[in-house]
């Protein structure tokens, strides 16, 4: 890449930071020049982004009807899905995933939601609620 | 009980933030910086062997298979460190009160602490930019009242991050967990002479790039996630296509900061070489690793449209460009390794 090429203006994802990225000048030298976000990566990321607000919309409306609960919604907002809040929580999947259902949420027991609550790194009373 | 410190040196100079383009090899350029030797982002990376190229499709990252463009996360740390002799101290810590404790008293005795962090709760991040990577690294020089004063080699300019978040990232559960690792340069550095290390820490990148008897590895890697991209479920599943597609791009981009899969980084590394060993045909080499570097940003821009959708989902394309990387990347690695 040469330092010509660089994108100078910030893509909003980065938030007015910039990013090192490595250049050649014409002299064949490599410089390190601050990119304002490229064009593949600035996509690519909202679009993983994206993926879990539809995921996470797609829960709460679920929830909504009673046939999901609000963790559910939680982890996919909080970009998570079922293995990673497995391992975040130590529970075992199988586990999670009944906990995901509006019954198995409703029957967690403090200690249980406590597990939750530190993983998500939320209070008990925004975990039990949507939105 | 944590053991004894040597004792600690007369005050230096402040701490100096430096950006680089990886978080690991430039936490590590920068507590070398800070100690007195001028070692770069780049020389630490090509020092450590850190190139190279992984599809593990059993390893799942949200569903999409594991895809990586360097080593293993603490790789350049831990290269670095037998390869410069350095008196580099790791700490885990298994309750997070320690672990406060312990940073705080390094702090206070006025050293760089470099530690590993989950991305997603550190706050300083764009929101957008957080996700659950857990072997993130930065450095902590200082604290004051409940912040901690933060150097995070990926962005411009130091910052801060208060107690309760920067315990959270540190002892987050989970892939790839930080237990509260620290690390710290405890002692004086020895003096070693980079020069001849480099022929080997050359050869052995061609070796893993080539040679490692694993599909999933180096080139072979590369050619294996180019069928696989053939294969990929087009009809059936358009979405995941999609997000399959997008996935090569982020491991490329985000996780491997630095563009083009750190190739640009490593061609970097060549340059500087070519002039310690006073070698021009590593500038050629190096020159030819930032042309296939251009071409991984090539494929990068067909594969992020296309995750878009704004261009149409040509898996044949993606895959020839996959396939022409693995054979110039092959046909690289065989010139350098005889060019050293």
């Amino acid at each position: 890449m040469r330092p010509d090429e660089v994108p100078q203006q910030g893509a909003p994802l980065l938030e007015g930071q910039r990013k090192a990225v490595y250049v050649v000048d014409k002299d064949g030298h490599y410089l390190i020049a601050q990119s304002g976000g490229d064009e593949a990566e600035i996509t690519v990321t909202e679009e993983a982004v994206a993926w879990f607000a539809r995921l996470a919309e797609d829960a709460r409306q679920r929830a909504l009807r009673g046939e999901s609960s609000p963790l559910e919604y939680h982890m996919f907002r909080l970009r998570m899905d079922l293995p990673t809040l497995a391992s975040a929580t130590g529970f075992w999947r199988w586990r999670v995933r009944r906990h995901l259902t509006a019954k198995g949420f409703a029957n967690l027991s403090p200690r249980q939601l406590e597990r939750y609550v530190e993983a998500l790194g939320l209070t008990i009373a925004q975990l039990q609620k949507l939105g | 009980m944590p053991p004894p410190l040597a004792t600690p040196e007369p005050a230096k100079t402040a701490f100096q933030h430096r950006q680089s383009a990886h978080c690991e090899s430039g936490v590590i350029s920068s507590l070398l910086h800070h100690e007195g030797i001028p070692v770069s982002e780049a020389m630490c990376f090509g020092l450590s062997a850190s190139l190279s190229f992984a599809y593990i499709p059993l390893v799942k990252i949200n569903q999409l298979p594991l895809i990586a463009y360097r080593m293993i996360p603490r790789w350049i740390l831990k290269g670095v460190k037998s390869r410069l002799k350095l008196p580099l101290r790791f700490e885990n810590f298994r309750s997070s009160a320690d672990g406060r404790r312990r940073l705080d008293e390094l702090l206070d005795q006025g050293r760089p602490v470099g530690l590993q962090s989950s991305v997603f709760f550190l706050p300083y991040f764009p929101e957008n930019m957080r996700f659950h990577f857990n072997a993130h690294n930065l450095i902590a020089f200082g604290r004051e009242g409940n912040e901690y004063l933060i150097s995070d080699p990926v962005f411009n300019s130091p910052t801060r991050c208060a107690l309760a978040d920067l315990q959270r990232a540190r002892f987050v559960r989970g892939a790839l967990a930080p237990k509260g690792l620290i690390y710290y340069i405890d002692g004086p550095v020895p003096k070693v002479d980079i020069v001849p290390l480099l022929r080997g820490a050359i050869k052995k990148n061609c070796f893993m790039m080539l040679h490692v008897p694993l599909p999933y590895v180096g080139c072979s890697g590369i050619r294996l996630l180019a069928r696989r991209v053939l294969k990929l479920p087009a009809e059936k599943d358009l979405e995941y296509t999609r997000r399959f597609i997008g996935h090569i791009v982020r491991m490329q981009e985000e996780i491997g900061t630095g563009g083009a899969g750190f190739r640009f980084l490593y061609a970097a590394f060549l340059q500087e070489c070519a002039v310690l060993l006073n070698n021009p045909r590593l500038q050629e080499l190096s020159l030819e690793l930032t042309t296939i570097g251009d071409e991984w940003r090539e494929f990068a821009l067909h594969a992020a449209r296309m995750n878009k959708g704004r261009e149409n989902l040509d898996l044949p394309l993606l895959h020839g460009l996959l396939l022409d990387l693995a054979a110039k990347e092959i046909a690289f690695y065989k010139k350098l390794k005889k060019a050293v």
